[in-house]
């Protein structure tokens, strides 16, 4: 892209939705940037989606709201849309397109980088075996988190999908080695509040000077969403990959970037998927969880925590769905535990983190019985639930001793084991213990998903 | 060659003019960059061109440049143990050009150039060859021995000159071939265009199992060699750590494993921990006869299109030279997913869900390229191809497009289930669900080699099962103290099959490969377990003594405590089983008596 920048057109044809239509353009490249000024000289920016037969289409970030046919010009800037990177935007607070907006300058960029980014040679990349300890015994436990996946959070209206994102921001870390996580958070389309919430908890932990905050709040304009979290991720790769950083990124939330999406896509009239989505939502939302990982020889790791809220709470909408066959695993909410008090509301039954087994089950990284613990509690409690159902039906008369044994499992499982106050910190020892502590109340002949030599070792037996 | 310019862009669709001349399917370079790009459609001097790379930066009056030759890829030696890309670009040789990050406009061969191979020749001067025959062979790894043959596309004819034994590079030539039409050079290398199955000489039938260690697949739902299979599953239900045991554990000579719009960790798995594997049936590393094509979901989309033609059509030319191939492709949705994506920047009219109508008449191609065959030309060869393809249904719905397709083209059906899934019961093939059209066609080898009875005996097995859905049905509206002893022994044994057959550990050293023989005795054994629990019901024995047979548990965990090399420790467990029950039905009879 050498062509000198700035050529500049005044013959807007058409402006629709989030789109607007350039005429008689020559040498203007698809994705290129275009500067759009408006009759009162506020400047907006936009990116071309389509080329062809001396028209371009554009899609402006900021919204069409007050351009006009006649007085709009549009500047295309010869060069894909860059975001200047450098370690001095850590405690910094920016806006949805990455200018900053907490009334500091603007730092002093190292380098230039396409937002795109470039998929990682799967070649290159380092498989991820590093376990991350967030203290929070549903995940450490059965659903371990790893360094350089991404392991989206599925939630519901109203569930505490922040407080539990914020406790891992607080806490993860990797034991045995005392590198902390720079956390880059990016707003997306969420209220003011929640993003508040996010920068006071990180500023209570000490953790703000080593974080970088990206806000596109509810009332920013829509289409500036889909740029949000591309920014974000190209700030983190450059840390991550450039500078050694360990980085958490949590994006939150996916379904307002899914929406915006949707709006662009009908706006161009194409033909869409189910529930009116772009059939391509797959591939645009891998380019962006795909952005997670290590690679062979850096030092560097970039793990991703999306949030997403299911409308209607409902794991096969579109949204939900296209996640989870793109991230490693999920940690889905559940209303009912939320109702009842436990906090984290996890349902650890839907819930699954794939890089647990090969990465660090089958590499013994953590305690040897940590996996076998893992099995072991997701049948239990599943037969537990299921029992549970059950004797709804049927009343307890209806069960054995054994079934009896394992509602009340199911019930200590809840309340000791997955139930932890928003400021506890657990270490994977005492999440572990807790888990042999309940499991013990089985008999042992129940556990049939633990080796007999360790379950003499840490069985408990009844000491009377 | 043709030249035209570029007229339009929209992400990976390009329309150019000037392409008069052009062919359909024909390979072009696309813009400043020498993007690679295929043909899809053409309308007078425009042609539409699918972009195998990133276009962000392409405009309107960059030139197209044709090449005449449609896709093709590069066959000969130094393709096993390859990484690539859906054109079949070595990622390794990318990373050493641009780094860690891919970018595009990299060209770089598909399989080394400089690298020399032993060549021993099996033909001499003056022989006749065909089509398809061999003129040599080279140790490609010490798994593999590498036919070179005469290619299919030429004539055959009389050996006027061919090297002798010695080492060579691919461009080096090795046979000049008099043809009727002239004299053909041969190379250790030939061209074949993707799109375009590999002739042969005949089909054969899939009498012979494919086995893949995994008991539940072998035993209950097998897969023939030639076979054509899905396992479709919501996410989380296991479909990649499934195809990942297939590619390590199935007794094919050479495996392809196609990640096609999948995770880039995965791929990663596939590519850090295949090479630190050991085949179960050699002992040599997995590379050793193994493919790898990744093609992640943020590389372009147009090539993911590709990549499975690209894979199935090495698989072939491995089919050709005698060996048995297995092709996993890993997801075929996502693959769809490219032709719709595609499809629509055409701007073609849209069948199901936007689907394009020729989705079937797609797929229907891909699966007819499996096949068990006698292979063209001398010495007389059999070789196979077996396709197993994983579908993501969206939100696990098993009538949307792409699943109710493949199932019209596929014989195994491995349906995955989310409830399995959540409750840790892995692999999570929902054995109600499942069917396999081959069950009957390998009954033969399996009664031949392994177990005579072994038809039998899964019949028995299953029928435990089946019964056991039934009662589950029940229990649910009444409670499992509603039913009768004898059917809650039918319970009791089903659930001792779920846990210690039917689910087997991906991660458990002993447990990951179950060789057929460990099979048979663990399905001898449950079957066993079952008779002989009835009888002594039948006998007077209470319920909760059998349920309190502390043996239950060592059967559980046999799969695990008892490894591939020690099964006649099954034999004694089997004793201990029949010991047991006859005390029980001894201590029964004797409180009779004394009563």
């Amino acid at each position: 892209m050498s062509r000198a920048s700035g050529v500049e057109y005044a013959t807007i044809r058409e402006i629709r939705g989030p789109l607007m239509i350039v005429d008689n353009v020559s040498g203007v490249a698809y994705d290129e940037l275009v500067e759009i000024e408006t009759g009162t000289g506020e400047r907006r920016l936009g990116r071309v989606i389509e080329v062809g037969g001396g028209r371009a289409v554009v899609q402006v970030f900021e919204g069409t709201q007050g351009l006009s046919i006649t007085e709009t010009r549009a500047r295309f800037l010869g060069k894909t849309m860059m975001l200047g990177v450098s370690e001095d935007m850590l405690g910094r607070v920016f806006d949805g397109l990455g200018r900053p907006i907490d009334g500091l300058p603007e730092p002093v960029a190292e380098e230039y980088r396409d937002i795109n980014g470039d998929p990682i040679n799967p070649n290159e990349r380092d498989y991820p075996s590093d376990f991350i300890q967030t203290g929070i015994s549903a995940i450490d436990g059965m659903n371990s988190l790893v360094r350089g996946q991404k392991l989206p959070i599925f939630s519901g209206a109203g569930l505490p999908h922040n407080m539990l994102a914020a406790q891992i921001a607080r806490q993860a870390t990797v034991p045995g080695k005392e590198e902390e996580f720079a956390v880059i958070f990016a707003a997306i389309g969420v209220q003011n509040d929640e993003a508040r919430f996010f920068r006071r908890s990180l500023e209570e932990s000490g953790a703000i000077s080593r974080s970088a905050l990206f806000l596109n709040l509810a009332d920013d304009p829509a289409v500036e969403r889909v740029i949000t979290p591309r920014v974000a991720l190209t700030f983190a790769e450059y840390l991550a990959f450039e500078k050694d950083y360990h980085v958490l990124v949590i994006l939150t939330d996916m379904t307002n970037y899914c929406e915006s999406l949707r709006e662009i896509s009908a706006a161009r009239e194409e033909v869409p998927g189910r529930k009116g989505y772009p059939g391509y939502m797959y591939t645009d939302l891998a380019s962006i969880y795909e952005r997670a990982g290590r690679i062979k020889g850096r030092k560097g790791s970039l793990t991703q925590m999306p949030i997403l809220t299911m409308p209607s709470d409902d794991i096969t909408h579109p949204v939900p769905d296209l996640t989870g066959y793109i991230t490693e695993g999920q940690i889905v909410l559940g209303r009912d535990l939320y109702r009842k008090g436990v906090y984290p509301p996890i349902n650890v039954l839907m819930s699954l983190s794939r890089l647990m087994g090969p990465g660090i089950i089958a590499e013994k990284k953590t305690r040897p019985d940590h996996g076998e613990i893992s099995n072991q509690l997701y049948a239990s409690y599943a037969r537990a639930v299921q029992l549970r159902a059950l004797s709804e039906i049927v009343g307890r008369s209806g069960l054995s001793e054994v079934d009896l044994r394992y509602l009340e499992f199911g019930d200590l499982f809840e309340q000791r084991f997955l139930k932890q106050r928003y400021d506890e910190n657990r270490t994977l020892d005492e999440t572990l213990e807790i888990a042999w502590d309940i499991l013990s109340t089985l008999p042992e002949t129940e556990l049939t998903k633990i080796k007999e030599e360790t379950l003499r070792k840490h069985y408990r037996k009844k000491t009377t | 060659m043709v030249r035209g310019r570029i007229i339009w862009v929209a992400g990976p669709a390009v329309r150019a003019e000037g392409m008069l001349g052009a062919k359909m399917y024909e390979t072009v370079y696309v813009g400043e960059e020498r993007l690679i790009g295929e043909i899809i459609k053409l309308t007078g001097d425009i042609a539409f061109i699918q972009v195998y790379e990133n276009t962000s930066g392409l405009r309107p009056g960059e030139p197209v440049y044709g090449t005449g030759q449609p896709l093709t890829v590069t066959l000969g030696p130094g393709l096993i143990g390859s990484i690539y890309d859906g054109v079949q670009r070595p990622l390794t040789s990318i990373a050493s050009v641009v780094g860690s990050f891919i970018k595009r406009g990299v060209h770089v061969p598909s399989i080394p150039l400089d690298k020399k191979w032993k060549f021993t020749p099996t033909v001499k001067k003056g022989d006749r060859v065909e089509p398809g025959d061999i003129v040599g062979v080279v140790e490609e790894t010490p798994l593999i021995q590498h036919k070179i043959m005469v290619p299919p596309n030429i004539r055959g004819g009389e050996i006027v000159e061919i090297v002798d034994e010695g080492e060579y590079t691919i461009e080096e030539e090795i046979a000049i071939i008099r043809t009727n039409s002239g004299e053909e050079v041969l190379k250790m290398y030939h061209k074949w265009p993707v799109r375009q199955p590999r002739p042969f000489r005949e089909r054969l039938d899939p009498v012979i199992p494919l086995i893949t260690g995994q008991r539940v697949l072998d035993t209950l739902f097998p897969m023939a060699k030639g076979g054509t299979g899905c396992i479709p599953g919501a996410f989380g239900t296991g479909k990649t750590v499934t195809l990942h045991q297939l590619a390590k554990w199935s007794d094919a000579r050479v495996i392809l494993h196609i990640g096609c719009g999948e995770r880039g960790n995965e791929e990663s798995e596939v590519l850090t921990k295949f090479p630190e594997m050991t085949d179960p049936y050699t002992g040599r590393p997995l590379m050793e006869r193994t493919i790898l094509i990744a093609n992640t979901s943020n590389m372009p989309v147009a090539a993911r299109e590709a990549s499975i033609y690209t894979g199935v059509t090495m698989a072939e030319y491995y089919r050709d030279m005698g060996y048995d191939v297995l092709l996993v492709a890993d997801s075929t949705s996502r693959w769809a997913e490219a032709l719709r994506e595609i499809s629509g920047r055409l701007e073609e009219l849209p069948a199901e869900e936007g689907y394009p109508s020729y989705l079937s008449s797609r797929l229907a191609e891909f699966y007819e390229r499996a096949g068990r065959v006698k292979t063209l030309g001398s010495p007389e060869r059999t070789g196979s191809v077996t396709i197993v393809g994983a579908v993501s249904p969206p939100g696990g719905d098993f009538t949307e497009p792409v699943t109710t397709h493949t199932l019209r083209f596929v014989r195994v059906f491995w349906a995955l289930d989310p409830a399995l899934a959540y409750s840790r019961h892995y692999p999570a093939i929902n054995w109600i669900q499942s069917y396999s059209a081959y069950t009957e066609t390998v009954a033969r080898w399996w009664e031949e080699n392994v177990d005579r009875e072994w038809s039998k005996l899964r019949h028995e097995f299953y029928q435990i099962l089946r019964r056991e859905d039934e009662l589950l049905e029940l229990v649910r509206l009444l409670g499992p103290e509603a039913l009768p002893d004898y059917e809650k022994l039918i319970l009791d044994v089903g659930r001792m099959i779920r846990e210690g057959f039917l689910q087997q550990s991906a991660y458990d050293e002993v447990d990951s490969f179950c060789k057929p023989e460990k099979q048979v005795k663990m399905l001898r054994l449950y079957v066993k377990f079952y008779r002989l629990a009835s009888q002594a019901l039948e006998r007077g024995v209470p319920l909760k003594n059998i349920r309190a047979m502390k043996i239950i548990a060592d059967i559980i965990r046999a799969k695990s405590m008892i490894p591939n090399d020690q099964i006649e420790k099954f034999d004694e467990l089997e004793k201990r089983i029949e010991e047991e029950f006859r005390e029980m039905i001894l201590a029964v009879s004797t409180q009779i008596v004394s009563r």
